[in-house]
This record gives structure tokens, sequence and C-alpha cells, in this order.
């Protein structure tokens, strides 16, 4: 790449940075075609250079397509139509989501939520999410917590008081993850803590053939 | 004898094959609806009928339904590939098994499992140096409040009481109450028929007619309230283009007819010609 390329370059990821970083609108992100017109048609490249720049960083820059599943070879049309935000590449620890904001009841009352309305198939009553959430948060928390959930844009509420997932939680959440990790994780567990009793089996074995040694 | 036979078995085994048909079509209908469950169906069985009563076939609307059975059969299958697709996804789970896990967990593991798979955006809600800079142009070039909302200049003038008399005035107030109007009106008209008209009934034009345009027009407006109330009735000669107006002796007695609305314009013109005595 010639100098006066990279340097053409340099000065879109820099454009890019600030257009993903700054929120522009209501809602944070940017659609594929505002990209288009502020960084020409390679913008889908030079968000790849970005992404590079964010990695070290766990940033990463993320598409949010207009349909719910992603298309496997996305045309330049499903990428205008996109919109792309700056999300963290990994996992944050619970004493960092403590310092983003958000309490511990919140945060657990929030995946409850998702992954109830995940496994009725993207739609679910309030009032059995609110049952649901009921067995362990306060009362008067329950409908708050819902409320501020369709606030940041994690959930939408239909006339029919139905809960749909929103543009937040397609953004932010890794839904067959968060899935995955709910029904595995007990085996995961047992498996973890098998291989720390077998670890723990095999020192005391060498322990014990050291001290008859 | 034994042709007669064979044309009666044939329309039973048609009148049969259709029932089948049309039944096999509302189940099939009933799960493209979502409202049966596409496993339900059994396609070989299916298959299997429409085959069987195709050769009775002949006419185009008994062709028409073994089509249209295939038809549906095609989107049921359809169906039952997409309900298997999503069912193999690795999305797909039990409901009721991940109820189940979700009221195993604590907060705390709940919380620890949705840290894993969260990944919240990154903004920044600050102020750059740019921007300030566009902001500041932007509070100069802004006209103040006190010019953009300037009020026409108005003069002050001392509150009071208002009379009736300068209601009535400004038309806000009627010097007398509409409906002593109306019974003014109908004596009116009970002695002009007396003294003008001619068999208990007066020309239309005669009684509504006055020396101003906008008087006339006054007492149109009143005279409908005294036919809609029952206080006088029209007759209408349509051949003759003539309109009667007739007090009635019993003023809000029901008609015995039934009660129809008569459009009657009123043009300057047509006032000008009554006034200069022509038939309008």
């Amino acid at each position: 790449m010639s100098t006066k390329r990279k340097g053409a370059y340099a000065a879109k990821v820099k454009r890019a940075t600030h257009m993903l970083f700054y929120r522009r609108h209501q809602k944070p992100g940017v659609k594929g075609w505002e990209l288009r017109k502020a960084l020409s048609s390679d913008y889908p490249k030079v968000l790849d250079v970005l992404d590079d720049f964010l990695k070290p960083l766990d940033l990463q820059v993320k598409t949010v397509f207009e349909e719910e599943k992603a298309p496997e070879k996305p045309s330049v049309d499903d990428l205008d139509k996109a919109r792309f935000y700056v999300t963290l590449r990994g996992s944050l620890e619970p004493k960092e989501a403590k310092m983003i904001g958000w309490r511990i009841d919140d945060l657990a009352g929030l995946a409850i939520t998702i992954s109830y309305v995940i496994s009725k198939k993207g739609q679910a009553a309030r009032r059995d999410v609110e049952e649901l959430l009921g067995e362990k948060l306060a009362g008067w928390k329950v409908g708050l917590n819902l409320d501020r959930y369709i606030r940041y844009g994690y959930l939408q509420q239909d006339d029919n008081e139905q809960l749909y997932l929103d543009w937040r939680t397609r953004a932010e959440v890794d839904e067959k993850a968060l899935i995955d990790l709910l029904l595995y994780s007990e085996v995961e567990e047992a498996a973890r803590s098998k291989v720390k009793v077998s670890v723990e089996a095999e020192e005391e074995d060498e322990a014990g053939e050291n001290s008859e040694g | 004898m034994a042709t007669q036979q064979k044309s009666q078995t044939r329309k039973e085994t048609k009148k049969l094959g259709k029932d089948r048909l049309q039944r096999v079509i509302d189940m099939m209908r009933g799960i493209e609806d979502h409202t049966v469950d596409p496993f339900l169906l059994n396609v070989d069985e299916i298959i299997r009928i429409v085959q069987e009563y195709f050769p009775a076939w002949d006419q185009p609307e008994e062709l028409n339904l073994d089509a249209e059975a295939i038809h549906h059969l095609a989107s049921v299958i359809k169906l039952q590939s997409e309900w298997v697709k999503q069912r193999s996804t690795s999305l797909y789970t039990d409901p009721f098994l991940l109820e189940e896990k979700i009221t195993q967990k604590d907060k705390r593991e709940m919380m620890q499992l949705f840290l894993r798979a969260w990944h919240p955006i990154v903004e920044q809600e600050q102020v750059t140096l740019r921007s300030f800079a566009d902001a500041l142009r932007y509070w100069d070039a802004l006209v103040p409040l006190k010019e953009r909302w300037e009020q026409p200049a108005v003069a002050e003038v001392a509150t009071g009481v208002a009379t009736r008399e300068e209601l009535i005035d400004q038309s806000i107030l009627r010097d007398e109450t509409f409906s002593a109007e109306m019974g003014r009106y109908y004596d009116e008209l009970k002695g002009k028929v007396q003294t003008k008209g001619k068999d208990g009934k007066l020309d239309y034009m005669d009684w509504v007619g006055a020396d101003t345009y906008t008087e006339t027009v006054q007492r149109v407006y009143i005279t409908s309230f005294l036919v809609t109330y029952g206080y006088a009735t029209l007759e209408v000669i349509p051949l003759e283009d003539e309109i009667f107006i007739m007090p009635l002796q019993e003023p809000g007695a029901k008609l015995a007819r039934q009660a129809f609305s008569v459009p009657i314009t009123l043009t300057f013109e047509s006032w000008q010609k009554w006034k200069r005595g022509e038939k309008t």
C-alpha cells in the first residue's frame, strides 16, 4: 500500500472512529449508508482496519443486519441497511459490570428476561415474565426493571403486552452463547470439578510417592 | 340395468372422493394457519387418497379440487421441513427445560453467565472542541427569544362589564330566545294565511320574502325550524314548480306521512325576481 493510500485510509479510519464512538442519533450506532456517504463505498474495508486496531483494546466493530438472521454473504444493500456499533469483544467481570452502572439484581433480571423471551421463540407475555422475575426480585422492582429494559432498547412491548427482543439485545447479546451457557453450565461445572478432583488425587499420589522415597 | 347400477356406483364414489378430499384440504388449511401440528398429517395416506380417486375425476371442478389438494399438500410438506430445520438449529431449546434452568440458577450465577455472552456497546457522550466551537457559532447566530416571539402591540384597555345590549350589538346574544322567535313567526304565518292565503296555505316565497335579502334569508332559516318542529308543513308541486307553506293547528303533532327533506335554494337573483313581482 502506497504512503498516500495509507494516509487516506488512516483518515477514513479516524473518521469512522468518530462516527462509531460518538452518538449521532437517539440510538447509538451508524447505518451502513451513512458510513458509505462519509467514507466512500469501501467503508467495509475501513471498518475491517478499524476492527484490527480495536482488537488489542478488547473492542470490536459489530454489524447488526436488518434481518434477524445475518446473511452468509452480505450484499452491498444488506450492509447499507445494517447498523454498525463498537462493542466489547470479550466479556466483563462482575466487578466491572457494577462499575458501568448495573446492579447484580438488574443484570440478572435482564439475563432471565432475555433467556426467557428467546426460549419462547422471541415473544413472551409480560405477565409471564413478571411472574418469573417476581420469584426472586421484589414485586415493586419487577415492573420498574422491565420498563428500564424496554427504555434502554433491550426489549420492546406491543399493545397486547407481549415482549420481544429489541435492537440493543441484537447488538450486545450473543443469544446462542447465552442459551448454550444456560443449558450446559452444569455439565461444564461438573467436568471442571471432576478435573479438579483428579488433579488433587494425582498430587496426593505424587506426595505419597515422594514421602515413601 | 347393469349400466344404471354402474353409473350409480360411480356417482357414489365421486361423492365420497370429493368429501374426503375436502376434509383433507380443510385439515391442511388448519396446518397452514398454524392451528394444527404439521406432523399430524400422514403424507403417504393423503397421496394414496389422491391417487385412489384421481381416475374418477372428469369434470373441471373435480380436477380443480384434486389440484388444490396437491397444492396444499406441498405447502404442508414445506412447513414440516421448516419445523424440522427450526428444531435442529442450535438456537432451538425446549422452553420448559430452559425455564427450569432459569429458575434453578441464583442471581449471581445468572449474572455471571450473562456477562459471558454480553458485549455492551461502547459510546461516548463527550464535548469535543469542534462541537464546542460549532455550538458557540450557533449561539452567536441565534436571535434572542424576545425578538423571535415579539407580540404585535395591542392597545391596553381597562376591563369592565359588558351590557346585554352590547352583546346583542355584537351578535353574541339575540334579543329574544329562539323558541319565542319561532312562536312569533308561527303566529305571523297563521295570520298571513288567513289574510293572504288560499285553502289554508300560502306561497312559500310570499311567506319568506322580505324587504332585504338578509331578512329573507333569516326568515328562510326560521321557517326551516317551523317545518322541522311541526309548526308548519310544506306542499311541493314539482310539475308546477310551486311550493306552499301551511301552518299546522297543533304544533309538534306527528305528521301522518314520513318526514322528508326539501332543499330550497334562495339566491340573490331569485329574491330580486320575487321583489320585481316575477315568478321565481
